[in-house]
Parts: C-alpha cells; sequence; structure tokens
C-alpha cells in the first residue's frame, strides 16, 4: 500500500494556483540512433506537430523556453516560426533536469500575463552528436571543480549518480536485482509502445543481472538510451484553453529545486521539492494515479519513489518488484511510455508528453481514470501534477 | 579479479587545472601536506575550496592539516571507459574517502583489486608527484 507521508493538514493552501495553466499541445519526432537532420530541424519538426496538436498558428507563439544544453536558441527557433513578437524567453542551466522546472517558468509567465503562449523544445542528436555518456562531452577538462575529482576518474553525471548509489544500497539494503525490475517493466511498457525505441525487444531480469558493467553497480540496462530526436510542449491559460482543439492538461502543481544545505549524500533533491509539491497540489502522494520520473539510471526511480513519499525510504525496491510500478496491476504505473530507459532519451520530455497523454488518455498503456498524473524531471530538480479540466 | 592497470604509479593524464582560490591546496600537497580550508570564524571544515563559508557566510580562512586517515564512503569501478585518459586504465575503482575529520575526497587506492574495495576499509593518504607543480592525494588500506 502508498503510504500517506505527507499529510493533507501540513500543506500551506497559500501555495495553490489560483489562475490556472495548461498544457495544450504535444509534439515528437521519430526516435533514432541517426536522425539524419540537424537538432534546429528536429526542434522544428517537434514544435510544428505540437502546434497543430494544438490548433494554434505558429506567428501566435509569443514565448520559447528550452534547455541550457539545447543547440537551438529562442531566437532561431523565433525567426523559423515567424513570430510576431517573442515576450517570454529563456533556458534553465541544470544539464538534463530542467524539464519541469521549465514549466513551472512558463507558467509564473503566463499568470503575470508576460506571455500568452510558450512552447517548451527539445531537439538533440544524442546518439550520432554529442552523446553525454563521454567524459570529453560532459567532463571539465580538470577545470573548477573538476580538478578534485576528474583527475580520479569521476567525469560524467553516469559517476556520480553511481556513487551516490552505492551508498545509498549499503545503506538501504537495495539491489542490483530491484533495479533490474525497474528496467524490465519500463521495457514491458516500452513493448507496447510503437514509437519506443526497445518496442520489438523483450528484458528478462535475467538479461539484466547478465548484463556487463559499465560504471559499477551500473549494469549496461541501467543505463538510459543514447537518442537523436525533438520534442515539444505548447502552454497557454486554461480559460484559453478551453478554445482549442485538445483537451487540457492542466498544471495543478509545478516546482522547481536545485540546492538545500541540509541534504545528506544520499538524499535526492526530491525530498526537498515533495513538500511544495504536494502543498502546491494539496493531495497526498497515494492519491496520484500514474508517474512519470526521469530515469537517466535506473536506481533513480527507486530513489524518487522513496523520496517523493510515495513509498518510505528503503521500501522502494520491494515496491518495484511486487509489480507495483507496471501498467498491468500496478498501483502506481510509472513510466508508461518506456521511460528513458526503453522508449527514448529526450532529457525529461519524454515525461512531460507521456504525463500529458495520460491526462488525455491516449496513452499506449493508458491508465483508467487518471485524476492527478505525476511527472518529475530530474528525481526532484522540477515536477509537475497535472490533471483534466475539472474547472468547467 | 584483474588488478588495476598503472597501480604502482597512477598517471592521470587528466590533470587538474590550478585555479587561484585553490592553489594552496595544491602547493600543500607537493610539500607532501593534506590541507583543508578551515573557517577562520565558526572553523568549519570545506572541501572541496570555496570562496565562502556556508554556515557563516565568512571569507577569511586558513588550511588545516588533515591526518591522512580515513574509512572509504562510497565507491564505483568504471568499466567502459568515458575519457581517452583511462582507456588504457579500466576497470578502474573510483572512490570517496571520508576523513577522520569529516570532509569528503574523491580518490584511488593504490595496491588493491577494484573487486576488493568494500564501503568501511580504512586508509591513509599517500602523495604521489605527477609533476613539478602537481601532485595528488591517493589512498592506500592500513592493515
Amino acid at each position: 500500500m502508498l503510504l500517506a507521508l505527507f499529510n493533507i493538514n501540513d500543506y500551506d493552501a497559500s501555495m495553490v494556483d489560483k489562475s490556472k495553466v495548461a498544457i495544450v499541445g504535444i509534439g515528437e519526432t521519430e526516435y533514432s540512433r541517426e536522425s539524419g537532420r540537424s537538432e534546429l530541424v528536429l526542434t522544428l519538426e517537434a514544435i510544428m506537430a505540437a502546434l497543430e496538436d494544438a490548433g494554434i498558428n505558429p506567428h501566435e507563439v509569443d514565448g520559447l523556453m528550452r534547455w541550457s544544453v539545447d543547440t537551438s536558441s529562442e531566437a532561431i527557433v523565433a525567426e523559423n516560426l515567424g513570430v510576431k513578437s517573442l515576450n517570454w524567453f529563456g533556458d534553465i542551466n541544470q544539464a538534463g533536469n530542467v524539464g519541469a522546472a521549465l514549466v513551472a517558468s512558463a507558467c509564473a509567465a503566463i499568470r503575470s500575463n508576460l506571455a500568452e503562449t510558450i512552447v517548451i523544445y527539445r531537439g538533440v542528436n544524442g546518439r550520432s552528436g554529442r552523446r553525454y555518456g563521454s567524459g570529453a562531452v560532459t567532463g571539465r577538462r580538470g577545470q573548477g571543480l573538476g580538478a578534485f575529482s576528474e583527475p580520479f576518474g569521476l567525469l560524467t553525471p553516469q559517476h556520480g549518480l553511481a556513487m551516490m548509489t552505492q551508498r545509498r544500497m549499503y545503506e538501504t539494503g537495495i539491489t542490483s536485482r530491484h533495479f533490474g525490475m525497474v528496467s524490465v517493466t519500463e521495457r514491458f511498457h516500452a513493448n507496447r509502445n510503437p514509437r519506443a525505441t526497445f518496442f520489438d525487444r523483450p528484458l528478462t531480469i535475467e538479461d539484466h543481472q547478465n548484463s556487463r558493467f559499465v560504471v559499477e553497480p551500473f549494469r549496461l540496462f541501467d543505463c538510459c538510451l543514447e537518442t537523436d530526436g525533438g520534442g515539444a510542449i505548447v502552454l497557454t491559460s486554461l480559460e484559453r484553453a478551453k478554445s482549442l482543439r485538445k483537451p487540457p492538461a492542466v498544471v495543478r502543481a509545478a516546482a522547481q529545486h536545485a540546492y538545500a544545505s541540509t541534504r545528506d549524500y544520499t538524499d535526492t533533491a526530491a525530498k526537498f521539492i515533495a513538500p511544495r509539491l504536494w502543498s502546491q497540489a494539496q493531495i497526498t502522494p497515494s492519491e496520484v494515479s500514474v508517474a512519470q520520473i526521469y530515469d537517466h539510471f535506473s536506481p533513480f526511480v527507486i530513489f524518487a519513489l522513496e523520496d517523493y513519499g510515495f513509498v518510505a525510504r528503503g521500501e522502494g525496491g520491494d515496491f518495484v518488484e511486487s509489480g507495483q510500478m507496471s501498467w498491468d496491476g500496478g498501483i502506481l504505473p510509472v513510466n508508461t511510455s518506456g521511460g528513458h530507459l526503453s522508449e527514448a532519451y529526450m532529457q525529461g520530455m519524454n515525461q512531460l508528453l507521456e504525463g500529458v497523454r495520460q491526462v488525455r488518455g491516449t496513452s499506449t498503456s493508458q491508465v483508467q481514470d487518471v485524476n492527478f498524473s505525476f511527472v518529475d524531471t530530474g528525481i526532484g530538480t522540477g515536477a509537475l501534477i497535472l490533471e483534466p479540466d475539472i474547472y468547467g | 579479479m584483474d588488478k588495476q592497470k598503472d597501480i604502482m604509479i597512477p598517471e592521470p593524464l587528466l590533470m587538474p587545472v590550478i585555479e587561484v582560490e585553490h592553489s594552496f591546496f595544491w602547493e600543500s600537497l607537493s610539500k607532501n601536506e593534506l590541507r583543508i580550508q578551515k573557517c577562520s570564524n565558526c572553523a568549519i571544515l570545506r572541501y572541496p575550496p570555496n570562496p565562502m563559508c556556508s554556515q557563516c557566510q565568512f571569507f577569511e580562512h586558513s588550511w588545516e592539516l588533515m591526518s591522512g586517515n580515513g574509512e572509504i564512503f562510497s565507491y564505483v569501478v568504471t568499466h567502459q571507459p568515458t575519457h581517452s585518459a583511462f582507456r588504457d586504465r579500466t576497470p578502474l575503482a573510483t572512490v570517496i574517502v571520508e576523513l577522520d575529520e569529516g570532509p569528503r575526497l574523491v580518490s584511488n587506492i593504490l595496491n588493491i583489486s577494484p573487486s576488493e574495495i568494500k564501503i568501511g576499509m580504512k586508509v591513509r593518504v599517500v602523495f604521489q608527484k605527477m609533476d613539478d607543480e602537481i601532485t595528488l592525494p591517493f589512498f592506500e588500506l592500513i592493515d
């Protein structure tokens, strides 16, 4: 059973958004190992698909936001879209982990009347171009704080995250087999999703346990894919959303988080964003119908389940192993498109798109009667609660 | 298991770039001293170096000499090199050592197979001169 670790009486009602913003359009390209086109072209294709989905003319877009690591500037995108006036723009710099943080910023801008229609986009040749698993790409060449870690072989995101995982295994008793069940469950979801990279390739727990170590304790099938592709979402006020083409996914809560002075080594950011997220949403974790969680590495799905309060610390492994994150009978289906491990690695854009599909009822692993669709895009660096339009 | 290659004299090709605010740390190492930044106001140790104390926002600091003893706090083993500097050095264990005084350092353990490394093992610092400017702090097991 899901534990109500957060008591509704503890919530701060002043954090509730009074004027709602909604995601009204989603778009993506195909996912591949070699797109054969530029990141800008992938970006524009995804944005046009999202605007077509929403029924909004590209000239009407007045806000553009992106990941700092995205190479397509707001200016060049605006030029191609022919926007009449770009009134809100910006990027957030926290590597891949900024999807929901961008949504939180976009919501604030729309509520403040700084912009009316904001597109958040991501277009990347993550396999044929810059590969984030490479120390030459994500390392700092021994500069800055890299001077104190890189000479010893700690270079890439996977190194730091593997280090934290090892310590958390030691502290909580979670095992590689638990991690494997995350990978196996997500692969099962991908096998139901024709867009997924691993649509036609099943995965067993034995496959996972027999796969080679990349950076121990991470095995090959604990690691996200490397993908070429693009994705985009369109946001506007709920008031305007009501006249658009598709049913809106209302942003009930959106928060971001980057640093906490009281953080212990094995805490994820989820522990610190959670109280604010649940306060904004005025719901408990047990009320969430379906969750998308940033799965750069499989153990972090379990850590997120624990640190957001869906389960107690140390119990996430058993939760996953007993099938509770599966679309097929689980109490909280997680990463229903196959996630970064088996659909594509779009640095959190997957989570945003799938979170919206679950509200619309269009996922290939659709959960019935979704009231609250949870989206994490960085184990606590940003998170959303999406919901259908219940506001008449 | 294979011993780590180059284990006796590790020679990272990826060397630290010394920045002005960190220079005293590296100068101390070249004298075979492990010194950690200490706030002159509240005496809290901090590593890696930072301009300001996160507790009291004091800029002034000294560099406290460490015993060099500690234990393994966590570790990873790189099997697939992610940088050309480590191409011939896998499997390579990278550890976090928690010093007896509290600060945690990233390092390597000398003279041990990666498969033998465990959290909680007691270690002590070993200074390895890399060139005229850089001496790196490695660790070895205390018997």
